[in-house]
């Protein structure tokens, strides 16, 4: 930011400054607001209430030492490493592949495996995990095919490995999709081979992606409680132990302690994402061509059946949970039905839960784009207030490590506060807004990120020179640039929000009950059928919203993103 | 960025504006069985046409969870159809109204707390079933078990699924009433013998029926109302009463105290100890809170009631921390199958 500046035209500099200051400083400090007052505060309010040394509630530092010196502790935190760690191993390399076959190969048929992959993302988590029960457990379709049934360790690694897989894609999709063409020509006019070209170039530009991609499986794994209630058996991690304490036993404190734990990972996350990027270059410059892959049949059938393995899998289980829909009664009669899907007699009226959604998913994913996004360029594209740089990227860390069911927990304490004027937002539909983008917010954060690193300084200097104000060039040049990975966070927002059900729990008041939430109900009260109903509806809805982000992100691409076409080919 | 508030702040004037609209609006938390809400909601509207019931309902644990986070400052005007267990602890954080409905002298006296006037009456009960499917007893050659002992027979090794007491009112109804049945000892040697067959331990009351009825265990340890209600639509199963007695709980009904609505809370008190609302009971529940007016329920037999145990609720509550540790000292950590994964 300190470039040579024509003094002549001192006046209209004033001007600019004047409005980018506004841009960055003020936008900076709504940011640090919001995440105080989304992220921060509920939390202080949860560790305040479990660290308080009344009876009934944490019991203090004793209670702490207790818990930390158990045996019991020790175990169940070896038990969710070593889920956290399989998951991450079987994820991160699949996922690397499949976004490698999506990006940079020319497999047949990418927007169909793109779709397919993401389809684990568009239903509750419970929906994975009824089918896998379905397919793999005492009375599933495919118990033949397992010496034991699908409960404990490997019910979880596959449950979570589903989960998670689409969140990784998400954010190696996006590292992949920019490369820089002349590095490829240059690399091969040297002799270079494709692997010395991948591992010079690819992975050096990715690994931080990598880096990011592991964290967040890890982080969700550890944190998640969905997958291990209904698949887990007797397989205890320390999210269930969590959900245990608060669901089980009101025990708060307990709960709060747990989840002190759990916030290690995004922690230590953290330092290592500040670390690597001192180190790493910027990938992307102004003067970039767009690498096109070129054509190599063994490569691209290599590629082309790991993706087919991947899609089946995921296919298959997400067909296994519709079908389970559509059955009469499992298993012992299996004609198939639509009466589940009339919602007559279920908690919170149905059809109302949908439409709640619906609006709420909208909500979330209009405001927390272009709330996250702006965010996002103010930390990664200008270098003064570092130290507020710093409590922006460490605050919006932090809700990828807690649980849902905690920052729930949290909401209602500090929003429910006597004497916080906040209180008026409580049990309405714009809190659940608020604590839904507050509890998505890493993930889309980090997929504006990665796209906004790839994106030289450079833009900036040159929009400087031109002393055009900052906030100008963002809108005009930045967004236009990102717009792909500014969809896929509409996206993202859009069916998390349908899907999410952890931390609206505790926050959705009669009228504003939401559609996830009824599915949790419907299971709890025996209605399988129903519960598997509404997540199908669930899962076409966000299909349905993904589709028309597609459509209209294709027409938008042709208008600002011929630059990613080569000259040549024009 | 502003929107982001703005629209906060305009969607909850809405909401707001909605509220003031109808009559008395009353926040009810409970957790009942979602498909009695509209039956329940409907006739005391109809008892007390100015008064409209907004429902939050959730499981046991969660709606105990939010109206204890929610202490400071509580959002719901009363309870209706909660664990009394659950509203024994709100009670000890001083969360209830004590408040003797007009029809309290109706009311057995086990069935309601024993402080005059009550924080809270109950309704009606349930109590500790097992569930057992005869289509996968017979493909796999079991017996049908008959009392609590013979669940420990070798033949049902891996066949058992019940709900975790650290997770559960369920579980730790089944627990406390071993211990109070056979005796501390004895109770714990019980479970003992009886953790060798479990296949595991889940985290809800009815979803071990549940398991039961899909046939993904066999033999299921819950309680008697998702057993009626799956045996109605279709289920292969047996409800098996064990003949050592059943461990049972009250489901009541309280004032939350502070309750700017108090006086339409208390009339929701007085309707739900009232012979109108106990004549809904009766359709879901074989045990009533008044005597004289359940009908038995073909599913189950006609002496329920007295199958149900002495069951010391002041015990059970006073020593709950000392038996889910002792509980999870013996079943949780490193237990064998758990090691063997």
């Amino acid at each position: 930011m300190s470039l040579p500046l024509n003094p002549v035209k001192a006046a209209s500099r004033h001007g600019v400054a004047l409005g980018d200051r506004l841009f960055v400083v003020g936008g900076k400090w709504l940011l640090l607001m919001l995440l105080v007052l989304a992220v921060l505060m509920p939390l202080l309010a949860i560790f305040w209430r479990g660290f308080s040394g009344d009876a009934g509630q944490g019991g203090g530092l004793a209670a702490a030492r207790a818990l930390f010196a158990s045996e019991n502790f020790h175990w169940l935190l070896g038990n969710s490493l070593a889920v956290a760690l399989t998951v991450a191993a079987i994820v991160i390399p699949l996922a690397y592949l499949f976004a490698y076959a999506l990006q940079r190969t020319l497999i047949p048929a990418k927007g169909l495996w793109r779709g397919i992959s993401l389809l684990p993302l568009l239903a509750p988590s419970m929906l994975p995990a009824i089918a896998l029960v379905y397919l793999f457990g005492n009375q599933g379709l495919l118990r033949g095919l397992l010496s034991d049934n699908i409960y404990g360790f490997w019910g979880i690694v596959l449950g979570e490995a589903i989960y998670t897989f689409p969140h990784a894609l998400m954010i190696l999709l996006s590292a992949l999709s920019l490369a820089d063409a002349r590095l490829f020509d240059a690399a091969s006019s040297m002799g270079a081979g494709p692997w010395r070209a991948f591992s010079s170039i690819t992975w050096p530009a990715t690994r931080q992606a990598v880096f990011a991609a592991f964290c967040l499986v890890f982080t969700l794994t550890i944190t998640d409680f969905g997958v291990p209630v209904v698949v887990g058996g007797d397989y205890q991690v320390l999210a269930l132990e969590a959900y245990k304490a608060v669901v089980g036993q009101q025990q708060f404190g307990r709960g709060a302690l747990i989840c002190l734990v759990l916030l290690v990972p995004a922690l230590l996350s953290f330092a290592v994402d500040a670390w690597l990027r001192r180190r790493q270059g910027e990938a992307m410059s102004g003067r970039a061509q767009v690498f096109e892959p070129k054509p190599s049949r063994r490569r691209d059938a290599c590629f082309l059946a790991i993706v087919l393995v991947v899609c089946a899998v995921l296919l298959l289980v997400i067909g296994m949970a519709v079908y389970s829909s559509l059955v009469t009664f499992w298993p012992y009669n299996l004609s198939l039905s639509l009466k589940h899907y009339l919602f007559e007699d279920t908690a919170g009226g149905g059809w109302l839960a949908y439409r709640n959604s619906v609006t709420m998913a909208i909500g979330t994913a209009l405001i927390g784009s272009v709330v996250i996004f702006c965010g996002a360029y103010l930390m990664e594209k200008t270098q003064s207030q570092r130290l507020l740089n710093q409590s922006l990227r460490l605050l919006s860390f932090i809700p990828m490590a807690v649980p849902g069911l905690v920052l729930g927990l949290g909401y209602v304490f500090f929003f429910n506060l006597n004497g916080n004027p906040l209180h008026v937002l409580y049990g309405s539909m714009g809190l659940l807004v608020i604590c839904t983008i507050a509890h998505y917010l890493t993930t889309a954060q980090m997929t504006a990120t990665t796209a906004l690193r790839q994106l030289d300084g450079e833009f900036e200097a040159a929009a400087l020179s031109l002393k055009a104000p900052l906030y100008r060039h963002f809108l005009r040049v930045t967004v236009p640039i990102c717009l792909p990975a500014l969809l896929d966070i509409i996206r993202y927002l859009f069916v998390s929000a349908m899907t999410t059900v952890s931390a609206a729990i505790f926050l959705y008041s009669p009228d504003t009950i939401l559609a996830a939430v009824a599915v949790l109900n419907m299971d709890d009260a025996g209605n399988v059928g129903g519960a598997a109903a509404m997540s199908t509806l669930i899962l076409l809805t966000s299909a349905s919203a993904s589709l028309l982000l597609a459509a209209a992100s294709r027409g938008l691409l042709r208008r600002s993103q011929a630059w990613r076409q080569r000259a040549a080919a024009a | 960025m502003f929107k982001h508030l703005a629209l906060a702040a305009a969607v909850s004037a809405v909401f707001s504006l909605q509220a003031s609209a109808a009559g008395t609006q009353l926040t009810v938390y409970t957790a009942l069985e979602a498909e009695q809400l509209k039956t329940y909601k409907q006739a005391f509207e109809k008892a007390n046409p100015d008064i409209e019931i907004k429902w939050v309902r959730d499981s046991t644990g969660i709606i105990t969870a939010k109206l204890l986070a929610e202490k400071d400052r509580p959002q719901a005007d009363a309870v209706w159809g909660l664990a009394a267990s659950s509203l024994a602890v709100l009670d000890q954080h001083g969360m209830l109204e004590a408040y003797a409905p007009k029809d309290l002298g109706k009311i057995s006296a086990n069935y309601r707390d024993a402080a005059n006037p009550p924080a809270w009456v109950g309704m009606d009960v349930w109590a500790a079933t097992i569930c057992f499917n005869t289509i996968e007893a017979e493909k796999q050659g079991l017996s049908k078990p008959v009392s609590w002992q013979d669940l420990t027979k070798p033949e049902y090794k891996g066949k058992i699924v019940m709900p975790n007491p650290a997770s559960s009112g369920t579980g730790f109804l089944d627990v406390s009433a071993w211990l109070q049945t056979f005796g501390e000892p004895q109770g714990w040697a019980y479970m003992d013998a009886l953790h060798q067959n479990i296949g595991q331990y889940v985290h809800s009351g009815s979803k071990p029926c549940k398991l039961a009825a899909a046939g993904e265990f066999p033999i299921g340890i819950s309680f008697e109302y998702p057993a009626v209600q799956l045996k109605r639509q279709g289920a292969p199963l047996d409800i098996v009463l064990p003949k050592e007695g059943l461990g049972w709980e009250i489901e009541a009904t309280a004032v939350i105290k502070g309750t700017p609505k108090a006086d339409a809370a208390k009339r929701l008190a007085d309707f739900s100890a009232s012979p109108a609302a106990m004549a809904l009971y009766k359709e879901n529940f074989a045990v009533l809170a008044a005597p004289g007016i359940a009908k038995p329920q073909t599913e189950l037999p006609a002496d329920y009631e007295q199958r149900l145990i002495k069951n010391d609720f002041a015990w059970a509550s006073k020593h709950r921390d000392e038996i889910l540790a002792e509980w999870r000292k013996r079943y949780d950590g490193k237990s064998e199958k758990v090691a063997q994964q």
